[in-house]
């Protein structure tokens, strides 16, 4: 089969699939935050890009105190380098939620025009500040290289620990939405706004909170990007498309949507990405889920909502 | 109401011939050759924005995928052209004499079958028409069925513009790549590069405009433009009267393409290339802002939107390249917070009012909202 004995094809299945769980893990960081922000609150953040930028840039700059001030910690930087991205992008998301997007819950078109302004501005401040040019982050020694699993098999320990962050970061925006109070009033002001503001949650209150903590894991899933690779001025919009067709995929307001869309959307690609060229298995991707949208718009998974 | 509507109705009328004796009198006496083509590149867009204020400002469909129709009747259009500057004695120098050069340094012998209806410029001209209008049926005509609008038709065609771009980049044997079809000469035999063809192309361009700024508002006008707004204001309401709306919102989107596409083939005519770089997701949401800061309702706004906008761009990149996407990026946030209606709202809100004592919608007036919600 394509010139390859049995082995080699399973080890490369392997790779592949090793491959595609890496992507997986990307999508659903990126996702995680605007599922939050877009499922829950209704707001298009064309930004959400631009706030994983914030935090890439965070980690380079975390990363270059610590070369300079205490090399002897470098190994750890990283960990400081996420509490910095998601303070730093959660209080910007915070400063952005008071002074542009609670004028517009109404119109929830008009915040998609409005974050695309605030994504060039954040574009050129970026450019203005750290240049146009993309910059990379050193890597601590221990994260550099790969598991040997089997002699034709290796897995890189960068992938394995996105893959592990992506999973402990979604276990608690999951256990977040589903036992703590906050969360609870969330779901109450999802399904209705006015009601919960009858029985006292304060419904701005919560979306403030809402629309930082989804800026907040963007920044993280931005300071996890700069393990894999580099970042620019402009790389976020890379990712806008992709990150709004998994939550739409996987149902917009569904965590469980989000998770099952994301590595629908991986594999496929990954998988694909054997047979055809890059560019040619991103567009066939693009075409099923669009396709699949249009005969089940409200995504994979629904969650029953009284309007 | 009734006649406050009749006076928008000719106050409109006013604005397209202030638009029209602007760019057919005063820009070509005011500016040399050079700018006046830079001006007709711009007209190009506002075709984009006038399709836009139909689809967006007046049955609450935002698409986020217009460039994609912009460009296809650019690529359309530039096909034509391209074939026509490859005859056999152009391109004598190829291993394959009489095909596209791109086609050729891609190893391709023979002119593929959907480049074969390009050799007419008859099946052209309906083609440029044709083709985005049925791809806008393809993609709406499920959609508007099964009512899905709103954010996630938006989401939809955006990531279409995308699948768009990736297929223009990637199948460069076929339509180009990122350099786009380049080298364009003359259209039957009539060279499209001096200065006098891009006189003659601009005056088209404006005549063509100007028809479908009228078309558009025949539209509008019409009993179908009210069903429109009815759409955009209520779906629900006027499903329950009677309407198949999803029939007039696809209507509306597919001649929304249309006149994209028209634009996009005098692009190709005028500047005499076409590239992917008016396809993608950016130069969609560009589109998006003319029409917005035009004012999405106004017809003549989107117009004058467009010149402004893109001026500004121009004026900011020569001199302050750096400061461009700031200005941009400002802008978009001043017209959805403080003007949501556009130039057009600010006009007959803000300055007609004051200097006429003339009121054309209510203090709390039902039109003042700029967009329902969805």
């Amino acid at each position: 089969m394509f010139g390859y004995t049995f082995g080699e094809l399973g080890s490369i299945l392997a790779m592949q699939t090793f491959a595609g769980l890496i992507l997986f893990s990307i999508f659903l960081l990126m996702a995680l935050g605007l599922a939050i922000i877009f499922g829950q609150m209704g707001v298009i953040n064309m930004a959400h890009g631009e706030f994983m930028i914030l935090g890439a840039y965070m980690t380079y700059l975390t990363s270059h105190v610590f070369q300079n001030y205490a090399p002897g910690l470098f190994g750890g930087y990283f960990f400081v380098a996420m509490a910095v991205a998601f303070v730093v992008s959660g209080a910007l998301g915070l400063l952005v939620e008071w002074a542009l997007i609670r004028h517009l819950y109404a119109r929830p078109l008009d915040t998609l025009l409005a974050t695309w302004g605030l994504s060039l501005i954040l574009q050129q401040a970026y450019r203005s500040i750290f240049g146009p040019r993309e910059v990379g982050v050193t890597l601590p020694d221990w994260m550099m290289g790969s598991l040997p699993v089997t002699e034709t098999i290796e897995v890189q320990i960068n992938g394995l620990f996105v893959m592990g962050l992506t999973l402990i970061i979604t276990g608690i925006v999951a256990l977040l939405l589903f036992k703590s109070k906050w969360g609870l009033q969330v779901r109450a002001v999802t399904a209705n706004r006015t009601m919960s503001g009858a029985v006292g949650i304060d419904t701005r209150r919560v979306d403030r909170l809402t629309f930082g903590l989804g800026c907040g894991i963007a920044g993280i899933a931005g300071s996890a990007f700069t393990m894999i690779g580099s970042t620019g001025p402009t790389a976020g919009q890379l990712y806008i498309v992709d990150t709004f067709l998994v939550v739409v995929f996987g149902g917009a307001q569904s965590l469980l949507g989000t998770i099952f869309s994301a590595l629908t959307i991986s594999q496929s690609q990954s998988t694909l990405e054997f047979f055809l060229t890059g560019s040619m298995a991103k567009v066939i991707t693009l075409l099923i889920v669009i396709g699949l949208l249009m005969l089940r718009p409200q995504g994979l998974f629904v969650l029953k909502v009284r309007k | 109401m009734s006649a406050t509507r009749m006076d928008l109705r000719k106050l409109e009328l006013i604005g397209i011939a202030i638009i029209a004796v602007l760019i057919l009198v005063v820009l070509p006496l005011a500016l040399d050759a050079f700018r006046l083509n830079l001006v007709g590149k711009y007209l190009t867009l506002a075709f984009v924005a006038v399709g836009l204020v139909l689809c967006w400002g007046h049955t609450g469909i935002l698409s986020l995928g217009q460039g994609v129709f912009f460009g296809l009747g650019g690529y359309c259009m530039a096909a034509f052209l391209k074939l026509e500057a490859s005859s056999p004695a152009n391109t004598k120098i190829q291993s394959t004499p009489g095909i596209p050069d791109f086609m050729d340094w891609n190893q391709i012998t023979e002119i593929p079958w959907f480049w074969v209806p390009f050799k007419s410029l008859p099946a052209t001209l309906i083609l440029v028409l044709l083709v985005p209008a049925a791809l806008a049926f393809i993609l709406s005509a499920p959609m508007f069925k099964r009512r899905v609008g709103g954010v996630y038709f938006a989401i939809i065609t955006q990531a279409m513009a995308a699948v768009m771009t990736i297929l223009i980049v990637g199948r460069q044997g076929y339509t180009g790549g990122i350099n786009g079809i380049t080298d364009l000469r003359t259209l039957l035999g009539w060279d499209i590069r001096p200065d006098f063809s891009k006189y003659v192309l601009y005056f088209v361009c404006c005549f063509l405009l100007i028809g479908c700024i009228f078309l558009a508002r025949y539209v509008v006008g019409s009993k179908l433009g009210r069903i429109l707004v009815a759409v955009r204001d209520k779906e629900d309401r006027v499903r329950f009267s009677g309407y198949d709306v999803s029939s007039f919102k696809v209507f509306v989107f597919c001649l929304a393409a249309s006149i994209s596409a028209i634009g996009g083939a005098m692009f190709t005519l005028q500047v005499g290339f076409m590239s992917p770089s008016f396809v993608g997701i950016v130069p969609s949401i560009e589109m998006v802002i003319f029409a917005a800061v035009g004012g999405r309702h106004s017809l003549v706004g989107a117009v004058a939107g467009t010149l402004l906008v893109m001026w500004g761009k121009t004026l900011f990149s020569e001199s302050f390249p750096e400061l461009w996407l700031f200005a941009m990026g400002g802008l978009f946030i001043a017209v959805v917070l403080l003007f949501p209606r556009g130039l057009a709202g600010l006009f007959t809100d803000q300055l007609l009012p004051r200097l006429f004592n003339m009121r054309f919608f209510g203090r709390s007036g039902e039109r003042v909202s700029p967009a329902p919600a969805e």
